[in-house]
């Protein structure tokens, strides 16, 4: 399978011809508009390796995502950072190369703390492998890593390792009722007392709060954050609504942004509704403001803002990058695939 | 080594070195034999080469205008923290300048809110978590060598330390780089947010070696300081027993906060040294720790108890006290300077492995002494697999010498036949260049160094390291070169 991939992607190299790299196209909305011949991913699926005692799965790009958790699921284990689907149909390649985290990034770390090692097609059909399967790894620079976020501009990622948890042992989510700048002091100093917090949301007034750890540390911090205790399986829609935009702050066609911002700044002064998450890390915002307003705002915040659905793509989908980083951006996409057969325009629109 | 340089040479060290005084001041710019002896080396001291000039710049505006200086005069820079890595990351060039950080010592602002400090490459990994203390929080990895490395050096080296299995190594705690391209760019990769747009090109830099830029500002995550910690050591009549146990308590769905083995004659070794307790009858030794509220402390170090029986536990100590939980730990940081009280000099590894396969590699290890007819303690980072066994050899006697070599070179061959690497942690530097053409294969290399490309065009920052020539791994099927490392520093804690 692996030797038709790199047939094809040679083939496309050769006369120029942009690709496509899908899987599910359960992203499809995200980043610049796809173009070029779709390559889809779905026939190189399968789980390659799973070892529970080494914390570390390999699979290849076309398995979908839900077969993947189900595996760990079935061994008390999980992907950590809860990445979203967006409909049944994700698969890990996706997965990987959008980079996304879901509401556990905050505590446990985003997909790209958890990429121990990856195979590659780059541009020339080159098979190349990077990383491994063990913990650590210094050897040559961290290109696996690398690729967690590329969305497929660096070239064709086949199978990648992941590191895998325990899944905790005990799970709570407390519901509070808080303005937004009470929510984010109340973030801020739950954390900073090392409360174990897994998961945060707040819109509209309500705060919700997942706890996550050894049943005792779960059950103190209870106790201390107070609130309102949600029924197990209310807590998991609630949850699994937020990471995957099933919730209804997501629905309706208006504009949705999202913000990446220090935790610690204060509610953004931005017209239109904000759900926050990620302890105040991550701020969702549906509006219609003008790109240049809410990227100016997150600039301000100390971070940056991406148009992530719907919404007009012609002011960019991703924040403009400083010159250095961008030259870098197109030197690298050079080094890795010369001819510019992936996905061109999907991450900026020069390349 | 240490001559006086050619008269060419010596032209080229008066142009350079006058090209830095002209924005540095005379203290800053080190150009006697004198004065870059110090320089020669790092930690691998195997590795010696004086540098022709050395600077010593005070602020970022000082090393841009030093990279831009010898940019324009072509001249190969290699940046320094401490000198305390373990792989040749720091040694000289003989025709270059060797760029210290040593005077970017300030934390810049430690943020008890949001959790972070900001801070220069040459404060030590240990001063963050210090200047953090007051208010609860501390920096996660701590290299063994933590009293001594820089954060600038662990950011070069994605240094780990005995408590990454649950808190991560360094690319997993630094939000934000600063720094400086070869040319003079600057740089900023990352954000105080959680992420920042475009290519995650942090992760890149971190571990790169100083090959890709030069650092002047990072800023760490800080944690709350676990409000307690406990430690259980779990004594095995044999080696393999104890590998197995480290799957069992991972089986079992814990992550301990440091999960480390030693064997018999490591921790005999060190028991002489630092007297830390440890049970000497074992054939090997594990320390599980367990860290968190206290409540949760108790029920993780029931747990560790009970699992670690049913895997074969012949002994199980619990701290009683910080006091003994830090001694525990105090064997095993000291395991480094406790091999040079019973051995003229000792060669480190620091290959990492799938954790199913230690018994086979210890086993391997073990045949390994017998064949070199030379002792071999061990000392792992169990939990992550990272083995850092040390062969006890005498680098005067140029026979053994040469079977360290050739001992050495057989176990990271096996890490990587096994599905590891030939570094965990410490870095490819000078010293395991040979071996990535092990690791590695044509393409990946040569897309190696494309990426060197993309940073520094014309390959000025520390040249010749951590990647090997498509050409040197040609020749590497042919020869077997492998100085061995004897260490400088020998009284720091290590690993």
């Amino acid at each position: 399978m692996p030797e038709r991939l790199r047939e094809r992607i040679r083939e496309a190299a050769g006369r120029a011809a942009p690709l496509r790299l899908r899987g599910g196209g359960s992203k499809d909305f995200y980043g610049g508009a796809p173009r070029g011949e779709i390559l889809d991913t779905r026939e190189h699926a399968g789980i390659v390796s799973y070892e529970p005692t080494e914390l570390v799965v390999t699979a290849r790009c076309g398995t979908p995502l839900a077969e993947l958790e189900d595996a760990l699921a079935a061994h008390g284990q999980m992907l950590a950072f809860e990445p979203p689907h967006f409909g049944g149909a994700a698969t890990v390649g996706g997965c990987v190369a959008a980079g996304l985290s879901g509401p556990r990034r905050a505590a446990a770390g985003a997909l790209r703390d958890f990429v121990l090692g990856a195979r590659l097609i780059d541009g020339s059909g080159r098979e190349l492998a990077f990383g491994g399967q063990v913990m650590k790894n210094v050897a040559g620079y961290d290109v696996s890593r690398l690729l967690a976020g590329s969305l497929g501009v660096l070239g064709l990622i086949v199978e990648v390792s992941l590191k895998v948890l325990p899944r905790p042992a005990a799970e709570r989510t407390l519901r509070l009722e808080m303005p937004q700048d009470k929510a984010l002091e109340a973030l801020s100093r739950w954390a900073g007392a090392g409360q174990p917090v897994s998961a945060s949301a707040w819109r509209d007034g309500e705060l919700s709060v997942r706890l996550s750890g050894a049943g005792r540390a779960v059950q103190a911090g209870a106790g201390k954050l107070g609130g309102e205790a949600l029924e197990d399986a209310a807590a998991e829609r609630f949850w699994s609504g937020i990471r995957d935009h099933t919730d209804p702050y997501f629905a309706g066609g208006a504009p949705l942004w999202r913000l990446s911002v220090p935790a610690t700044a204060a509610p953004l002064d931005l017209a239109g509704a904000p759900l926050v998450e990620w302890g105040g890390a991550l701020r969702w915002l549906r509006s219609g403001a003008e790109a240049a307003t809410v990227r100016a705002a997150a600039a301000r915040a100390g971070g940056h803002a991406t148009l992530f659905r719907g919404g007009d793509k012609s002011a960019g989908v991703f924040a403009p990058l400083a010159p250095a980083i961008a030259r870098l951006h197109r030197e690298l996409k050079a080094a890795f695939d010369p001819a510019g057969v992936f996905n061109p325009g999907r991450l900026y629109p020069d390349f | 080594m240490g001559e006086a340089l050619p008269v060419a040479g010596r032209e080229r060290q008066r142009a350079v070195a006058q090209a830095l005084r002209a924005f540095l001041p005379e203290r800053a710019v080190l150009w006697q034999h004198e004065d870059t002896r110090p320089y020669e080396c790092d930690g691998l001291t195997a590795y010696r080469q004086v540098p022709m000039v050395v600077a010593l710049p005070e602020t970022e505006a000082q090393v841009q205008e030093i990279l831009r200086a010898c940019h324009a005069l072509q001249v190969p820079v290699v940046p320094r923290g401490a000198g305390t890595g373990l792989s040749g990351g720091a040694l000289p060039p003989g025709d270059g300048v060797l760029l210290s950080l040593a005077k970017f010592m300030r934390i810049l602002r430690v943020d008890p809110a949001a959790r972070i400090a900001i801070v220069q490459p040459g404060v030590r990994n240990l001063a963050i978590s210090d200047a953090a203390a007051p208010f609860g929080l501390y920096y996660a990895p701590d290299p063994s060598s933590q009293i001594a490395c820089t954060i600038g050096g662990n950011v070069a080296e994605n240094s780990g330390g005995v408590h990454c299995l649950k808190y991560g190594l360094t690319v997993h705690n630094v939000l934000r780089v600063r720094g400086y391209a070869a040319d003079g760019e600057p740089l900023d990769f990352g954000a105080e947010a959680l992420d920042a747009p475009g290519l995650d090109l942090l992760a890149l830099v971190v571990g790169s070696e100083g090959m890709l830029a030069v650092v002047t500002e990072i800023t760490v995550k800080l944690l709350p300081r676990p409000p307690a910690a406990r430690v259980v050591m779990a004594s095995f009549g044999d080696v393999q027993k104890a590998g197995d146990a480290v799957a069992a308590v991972i089986a079992a769905g814990l992550i301990p906060a440091g999960l480390e083995m030693m064997d018999r004659p490591a921790t005999r070794a060190v028991e002489e040294f630092v007297g830390a307790g440890y049970d000497l009858e074992a054939a090997a030794i594990l320390l599980a720790e367990a860290d968190g509220l206290p409540e949760e402390v108790e029920d993780e170090i029931a747990q560790l108890c009970e699992v670690l029986t049913r895997a074969g536990a012949t002994r199980l100590t619990v701290s009683r006290d910080e006091a003994e939980r830090l001694r525990f730990w105090s064997g095993r940081k000291a395991a480094f300077p406790a091999m040079g009280r019973i051995s003229p000099d000792y060669y480190c590894m620091d290959g990492t492995i799938p954790r199913k396969r230690l018994g086979e590699v210890l086993g391997f290890i073990g045949d390994m002494e017998k064949k070199y007819g030379l002792r071999c303690p061990n000392v792992f980072h169990a939990g992550d697999g990272n083995l850092h066994p040390l062969i006890l050899f005498d680098a005067n006697d140029a026979a053994e010498l040469k079977r360290t070599e050739a001992f050495a070179a057989e176990v990271l061959e096996k890490c990587v036949a096994v599905g590891g690497t030939i570094t965990g942690e410490h870095g490819v530097g000078v010293e395991k260049i040979d071996q990535m053409c092990a690791q590695f294969r044509d393409a990946e290399l040569a897309l190696f160094h494309a990426v060197k490309r993309a940073y520094d065009p014309a390959g000025l920052l520390n040249p010749g390291k951590a990647v090997p020539t498509l050409a040197r791994c040609a020749e590497f099927g042919h020869r077997h070169v492998h100085a061995a490392a004897a260490a400088a520093h020998p009284g720091l804690p290590r690993f």
